[in-house]
């Protein structure tokens, strides 16, 4: 028995928002966030028209079923009832939408704010554009000493990082559980990896209060640490946060 | 005839004025900022303003009319520098053929972008007289250092008008032999002034974003040309060139469509139906290479200063990004669905339907990457399920590298679309068929195999630097699939037989409105991303140089700015329908019986 062409659209849209649901939430174990979700359907339902309307003969077949029930006087009933129930559906759909609910509202939060020009920072101005990590270069010109300084960041960040960043750097340290925001994964591609030393080191060293007014709230509680950290502290946990996460920071030069 | 006389009578003194009153501007505000500053043959640093310095008209909001006059000026900008190279184009194409309907196409265009061209003059007019009134400080600091440049400007809008108008009414004049070349070299030389009239309105542009030749106290150094050759200003150069071409190509798109649906006879039909094909193939032609152009430009921008790339696309601009995703996305839609459709041109077409569907999985399979935000919006319930902000599997969607990767496959399908398109009505007739056809699935399968690899390796396994460098073998990968299959094609169907005669004018009408979404994406986007351009400066007129200090000082909120965008597009699609309009009436002549003296 052939399927009619309305049916198989639909079919299509319910087969993969069900595969949606079956990859993310139930065989990798990370939900997929309703407002990523809305918006694949969105364009599920774009290319599913697409394919179906391309060409005449299948644009008939499909708008058949909806014509016959808009046009035919022998599907007076069904089209009434129809013509109630969808409405009502829409209208019910967005009750439940706009219906105001006790939970917190959802906060549109940028993972990454944008570093000033210049901050001052150990009663000094620095400027961000040029600042680059004294330390870098001896991880080529004195690997031992590079070795030194990355196991001297270590004992920093265990001392005074991983109970929020965790001693994995993965973000779930054992007061992360009370953070909101929680604190930020290193292991994340999409954290240090895609920044410059110069951007770790002004969120270092100023802390959440450091942070710029734009695209607030930041409601960041991360501590100012250049009043628990000197200069040197800071950039050698630069070191090894990288060095740890086997991340390099974003940079404008190759490799040798 | 008249009206359109008027009409360009009309530009031509809106243009007078603007150049006169530039060249005053110049001058006098040139030597006002000299003696202020008390420093002889010297110039002065960027002025410190106070709100006050600002001047306010009871019930206007300056920054939101400039914006959007400044919008209108550059979308009706792009759309008349555009239409002249691809009238060239096709102008060439005609003499070459000797077909005239390349001609008589050509000739239309050219007098579409005619009344667009009155258009652009009297914004322009505009955005001057909205910058000398509401922001005069900043507009002495520029002209000053921009004198030469805009004096010059002014003069090439002279010359612009000048070839404009003998190009466009010599056209029927110029014809055959000789003066076909002349007309075509009129045609070059109009592209050549308009370039650099872009070219210049760039500097400036790019000199608020990356200013050069000052130093940081904004003090002049003398160097026109550094100023000039700023940072930015190549990258924009490039994005600009190349964007605009696509932009023409979809507005006229959307002419043709218009004219489609409003004609009333098949041959009519068949006609705008050509010409709309053919538009549409030149903005994908033009639309193929422009995310590559887009992403050198954001690199650069990011490159010359962490905190705008980071305010482009990580921090406070981020969503918007989302949108001008989604928005490129539904390019691509939409030229491939105009090309589905006009399958049904031909008989012969129905051997590739059995295919679509799976360039369709492709194709929105890459989009929903290409949009996958890096900031999730997620419900209290979702961060608790989550575990945090941080999604394990959709977070390395959403940078650069996954994008690069989707991008990519976009294009190469597209280009798929094309190519079925193009074999639909032909049969080949070399021996060779099965081997070409062996080879190209070899080089589409290696090519999009080394997408993948270059994308999923480098961009999250290697340094930064090579992330962002793996984007040009990625590009190279698509360009030499798309170019040796398309030349494997042409020799492939170099003496094909015919499935059936081609059926211009056999599509059906929901494929014109793809040209008019086309159009409208393109128009929305531009306006989105202008925007941000502009916006990623936040509270500097010009970078580091001159804070704006206005009561308008402030980076509004995401809906607040997509609403002045969307607001000024509508504005821009209602008075392109009009420029339609006139070109439909000024084709239609009414014989009033009785009327007249015999």
């Amino acid at each position: 028995m052939k399927i009619p062409k309305l049916l198989q659209a639909v079919l299509v849209l319910i087969g993969v928002y069900l595969g949606f649901i079956l990859v993310f939430d139930v065989l990798l174990d990370a939900v997929i966030p309703s407002s990523v979700l809305a918006m694949y359907m969105f364009f599920v339902a774009a290319g599913v028209f697409m394919v179906f309307t391309f060409e005449e003969d299948g644009t008939r077949e499909l708008v058949a079923p909806i014509k016959a029930l808009v046009e035919e006087p022998s599907r007076r009933l069904i089209r009434n009832i129809v013509f109630v129930v969808v409405p009502v559906l829409a209208g019910a759909g967005t009750y439940f939408q706009m219906v105001p609910s006790l939970d917190a509202p959802v906060e549109l939060r940028s993972i990454h704010p944008a570093p000033p020009t210049a901050i001052k920072v150990y009663g000094k101005r620095v400027n961000l554009l040029k600042l680059e990590n004294p330390y870098r270069k001896f991880e080529k010109e004195d690997p031992e000493k590079f070795k030194e300084l990355v196991a001297g960041g270590a004992k920093v960040y265990i001392q005074n990082c991983q109970y929020c960043h965790g001693d994995k750097l993965d973000g779930k340290g054992p007061y992360a559980a009370g953070l909101n925001p929680t604190p930020l994964n290193f292991q994340d591609v999409g954290t240090i990896a895609q920044l410059q030393e110069s951007y770790l080191f002004w969120r270092i060293a100023t802390g959440g209060p450091g942070l710029p007014k734009e695209a607030a709230p930041w409601i960041s509680s991360m501590p100012v640490w250049q009043n628990f950290l000197s200069e040197e502290e800071i950039w050698q946990v630069i070191l090894f946060l990288y060095d740890y996460t086997g991340r390099r920071p974003r940079s404008w030069e190759h490799d040798g | 005839m008249n009206l359109c006389r008027l009409k360009n009578l009309k530009g031509i003194s809106t243009v007078l004025a603007v150049g006169i009153l530039w060249l005053l501007a110049g001058d006098a505000f040139g030597a006002e900022t000299a003696s202020a500053t008390g420093v002889t043959g010297g110039y002065g640093p960027a002025p410190d303003l106070k709100p006050s310095d600002y001047p306010q008209v009871a019930g206007v909001n300056s920054r939101v009319t400039i914006w959007i006059v400044a919008q209108l000026h550059l979308w009706f900008a792009a759309f008349v520098l555009a239409v002249p190279i691809f009238v060239f184009i096709i102008e060439a194409i005609g003499m070459r053929t000797r077909d005239k309907r390349y001609d008589d196409m050509a000739y239309e265009f050219i007098k579409v972008s005619i009344t667009a061209y009155s258009l652009t003059a009297i914004m322009g007019g505009l955005l001057l007289f909205c910058l000398v009134l509401f922001y005069p400080d900043l507009f002495r600091y520029m002209s000053v250092i921009f004198k030469d440049s805009m004096f010059y400007y002014a003069l090439l809008f002279f010359a612009e008008s000048a070839v404009l108008y003998i190009y466009y009414y010599g056209w029927h004049w110029l014809q055959g032999g000789f003066r076909k070349w002349v007309h075509l070299t009129l045609g070059l030389l109009l592209n050549a002034v308009g370039t650099t009239l872009m070219l210049l309105a760039n500097a400036w542009l790019t000199f608020m974003m990356s200013p050069a030749g000052v130093d940081p106290a904004g003090v002049f150094s003398g160097d026109a040309w550094a100023a000039i050759h700023n940072f930015l200003w190549n990258p924009i150069n490039i994005h600009r060139f190349i964007a605009n071409i696509a932009y023409g190509g979809s507005i006229v798109g959307a002419y043709a469509a218009f004219k489609f649906l409003t004609a009333s006879g098949a041959q009519e039909k068949a006609h705008y139906d050509w010409m709309g094909y053919n538009a549409n193939f030149i903005a994908i032609c033009a639309l193929l290479p422009l995310p590559f152009a887009g992403y050198y430009l954001a690199a650069e921008i990011y490159a010359y200063s962490q905190q705008m790339g980071i305010t482009l696309m990580g921090g406070l601009f981020a969503w918007l990004f989302i949108i001008q995703a989604v928005l490129i996305g539904t390019l691509f839609l939409s030229a491939n669905y105009y090309l589905w459709c006009g399958m049904g041109r031909s008989d012969g077409a129905k051997r590739y339907y059995k295919y679509i569907k799976y360039i369709a999985i492709v194709l929105i399979g890459a989009f929903l990457v290409w949009f996958t935000p890096h900031t999730l919006v997620l419900t209290n319930e979702e961060l608790k399920a989550l575990g945090g902000p941080y999604h394990k599997y959709l977070g390395p969607l959403g940078i650069m590298p996954a994008k690069n990767t989707a991008v990519n496959l976009m294009i190469l399908f597209t280009a798929l679309s094309f190519m079925f398109y193009r074999r639909a009505n032909k049969v080949a007739t070399v021996g060779w068929v099965k081997a070409g056809n062996a080879i190209q699935v070899a080089l589409f399968t290696t090519g999009i195999l080394n997408i993948f690899f270059l994308g999923v390796y480098h961009g999250y396994f290697t340094n930064t630097v090579y992330k962002v460098a793996a984007s040009i073998p990625q590009v190279l990968t698509t360009l030499i699939v798309i170019v040796a299959s398309v030349v494997i094609d042409s020799f492939m169907y170099r003496r094909s037989q015919e499935a059936g005669p081609l059926h211009w004018g056999r599509v059906p009408p929901r494929s014109q409105y793809a040209l008019f979404l086309l159009a409208v994406s393109f128009t929305w986007l531009m306006g989105l991303m202008g925007y941000i351009r502009s916006g990623i400066r936040q509270h500097w007129h010009i970078l580091d140089i001159m804070r704006d200090n206005s009561p308008d000082a402030f980076t509004p909120t995401l809906g607040y700015a997509a609403n002045v965008v969307s607001l000024a597009t509508i504005l821009f699609m209602a008075m392109v329908i009009f420029v339609f309009w006139l070109s439909q009436v000024s084709g239609s002549k009414t014989l009033p019986d009785g009327y007249w003296k015999e």
